[in-house]
């Protein structure tokens, strides 16, 4: 069954067109990558589906509900969460704190020190600096973080936006294993990135969106020996 | 900015210029406890400390709804007036002791604040900035002439009948009252409270983040409503506590009280750094007690306080505009 289902979605700034009707779907425990050029509506997508903006048309589709109209706080609790392009740390609040805001839907603080744990054994580094203030944290850390802290909800879909931004290559290998392992315990993904060998590497399917549209859509396998994605985004001539 | 040579000199002589005016404040002092004697002075000081916990309880609202909404809250010193009429009716009216008083004060605040938030400042959420601010001072008029009317609070100065008797002691000539006493120890409580609620709870955390960053806040499943509301409402009660010792210790009460306190609060918090807490109290502090200082040593100095008083804004702004705990803003889109 598919966990997400979009369709025909429209989404303006204003007069920018940013999304022009794009369809595609996420089946129960697949990671699903978008990959795209700057300004091609990769980020407005996952904001979409997060209800931090209203489409103009078209619908979305959570575990078989319309989550159109949902506000973006009720689609947290209802399992869908996002890690924002450029992390978004809470820079003034400890890292500790920050993992509590990610759980902040959530009741039970047994259940949540749990979740945190769990959060530890990706992310060790977390741990040594639960006392420091999340502003105060490397780049690679403050990734881990938000990603951290985007678990610490205990979503069915996670929606990571640009993982690897601005991450050295070894940094770059460790985000996207734990990404594979965090799919491994049953977490669907919807996976944006500008890496697209990376990010097909590991993803069960991907969709290319140029300019607000879809251009492609295929397995990782047949996307990755597509000649137009691999002059275009693999940077092989 | 990094020291180069050609900037030392300059810097040397900034530093001989702060060292001067610390020098000159502190020959000053020396001077004026010389000339009066200390305990007038420890007396001052004093003084200041309880005008300037006053100005804090305002204070804190002005700042911590700016640092959610990014608004300065004109209507807020009309809030702080209203708790204190809230209390006098408590108190002529009912026979109400003065923890009951002050509580009615508060939950009053509270439900006017919230209802001011969602009727002017709430539909204004996505319009420009300029357009709440106009709006937050046409509210603060419409509560400060609407309740000048005769049916409401009525347009003159009123006596104000304090909740308990005033005792002052004599401690080394040194004279304190009971309210001073009171005033100090309600604000700390206060204060002590709105830490825990800011530092130690979840929804206080919630806060914190949401001035930090409301989109993350929305994706952490935070209602931002629900947040600003709250903010609102704390600021509110602690606005509402202030109206009323406010007139416990200045005991005349009429619709336009709020204005004078109310703009030195706000440029207290200013002083401390809008959106900060702990600037907003220190701020406060500091502004009490150079009002009461000008008023004691200054020639003509009770004719000078508030020009003083706002002097201190005008020197913020030039100086240091984020304010002594404020930092550089970076806009966000
Ligand atoms: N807040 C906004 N206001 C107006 N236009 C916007 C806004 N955010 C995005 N856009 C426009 O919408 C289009 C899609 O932007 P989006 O951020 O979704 O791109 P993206 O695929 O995530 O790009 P990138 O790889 O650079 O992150 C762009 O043309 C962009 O200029
Ligand atoms: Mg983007």
């Amino acid at each position: 069954m598919a966990i997400l289902e979009i369709t025909d979605l429209h989404v303006s700034y204003g007069a920018i067109r940013a999304l022009q009707g794009i369809s595609f779907n996420i089946e129960q425990g697949e990671i699903v990558t978008l990959i795209g050029a700057n300004g091609a509506g990769k980020s407005t997508t996952l904001r979409t589906i997060s209800g931090l903006l209203r489409p103009i048309h078209g619908d979305i589709r959570y575990q078989g509900n319309s989550i159109t109209r949902v506000p973006a706080e009720k689609i947290v609790k209802l399992g869908i969460s996002q890690v924002p392009e450029g992390r978004q740390i809470f820079s003034k609040l400890t890292v500790r704190e920050n993992l509590e805001m990610g759980a902040f839907t959530r009741k039970d603080k047994q259940e949540i020190e749990e979740s945190m744990e769990r959060v530890f054994t990706s992310f060790p580094r977390l741990k040594e600096r639960l006392k420091q203030l999340g502003g105060t944290l490397s780049g690679g850390e403050q990734q881990m973080l938000a990603m951290g802290r985007g678990l610490m909800s205990r979503p069915s879909l996670l929606l990571l936006d640009e993982p690897s931004m601005g991450l050295a290559p070894i940094l770059v290998e460790e985000i996207f294993s734990i990404i594979s392992r965090i799919n491994a315990d049953g977490v669907s993904i919807l996976l944006v990135e500008q890496n697209a060998a990376m990010a097909l590497s590991i993803a069960n399917r991907g969709y290319v969106l140029e300019t607000g549209k879809i251009a492609l859509a295929g397995t990782a396998a047949e996307l990755l020996s597509n000649p137009l994605v691999q002059t275009a985004y693999l940077g092989e001539s | 900015m990094k020291l180069t040579w050609r900037r030392l000199p300059l810097k040397l002589i900034a530093w001989v210029i702060y060292a001067l005016l610390a020098a000159g404040i502190v020959y000053g002092i020396i001077g004026l406890v010389r000339l009066n004697g200390s305990v007038f002075f420890i007396q001052a000081i004093l003084d200041g400390l309880k005008l300037g916990f006053v100005y804090a309880l305002i204070a804190l609202g002005y700042t911590m709804v700016y640092g959610i909404v990014r608004l300065i809250n004109f209507a807020h010193c009309d809030v702080f007036m209203v708790g204190a009429f809230a209390s006098y009716y408590a108190i002529t009216r009912f026979g109400w002791g003065f923890v009951p008083a002050i509580l009615l004060a508060m939950v009053v605040c509270i439900l006017l604040n919230i209802t001011i938030e969602r009727v002017a400042y709430k539909p204004l959420r996505n319009a420009p900035r300029i357009t709440a601010l106009i709006t937050a001072i046409g509210v603060s008029f419409f509560l400060e002439y609407f309740t000048a009317l005769k049916f409401a609070f009525g347009a003159d100065y009123i006596t104000y009948k304090r909740p308990f008797e005033v005792v002052v002691w004599d401690i080394g000539g040194v004279l304190i009252s009971n309210i001073t006493v009171i005033i100090v120890a309600v604000t700390i409580l206060l204060l002590l409270l709105l830490l825990y609620v800011i530092n130690k709870t979840k929804i206080g955390k919630a806060m914190r983040a949401t001035s930090l960053d409301k989109t993350a806040a929305r994706l952490m499943g935070i209602n931002i409503d629900g947040i600003i509301t709250l903010t609102f409402a704390i600021g509110a009660a602690l606005a509402g506590a202030g109206g009323v010792l406010y007139a416990i210790a200045f005991p005349q009460i009429w619709t336009f009280m709020g204005i004078m306190p109310g703009m030195k609060a706000f440029v207290a918090a200013v002083l401390g750094g809008i959106g900060n807490i702990g600037g907003a109290v220190i701020g406060s502090l500091l502004m009490g007690e150079i009002e009461v200082l000008t008023v004691s040593f200054v020639p003509f100095g009770s004719r000078l306080r508030d020009l003083f008083a706002f002097l201190v804004l005008i020197i913020v702004f030039i100086v240091k505009p984020t304010g002594i705990l404020g930092e550089p803003q970076v806009e966000k889109v």
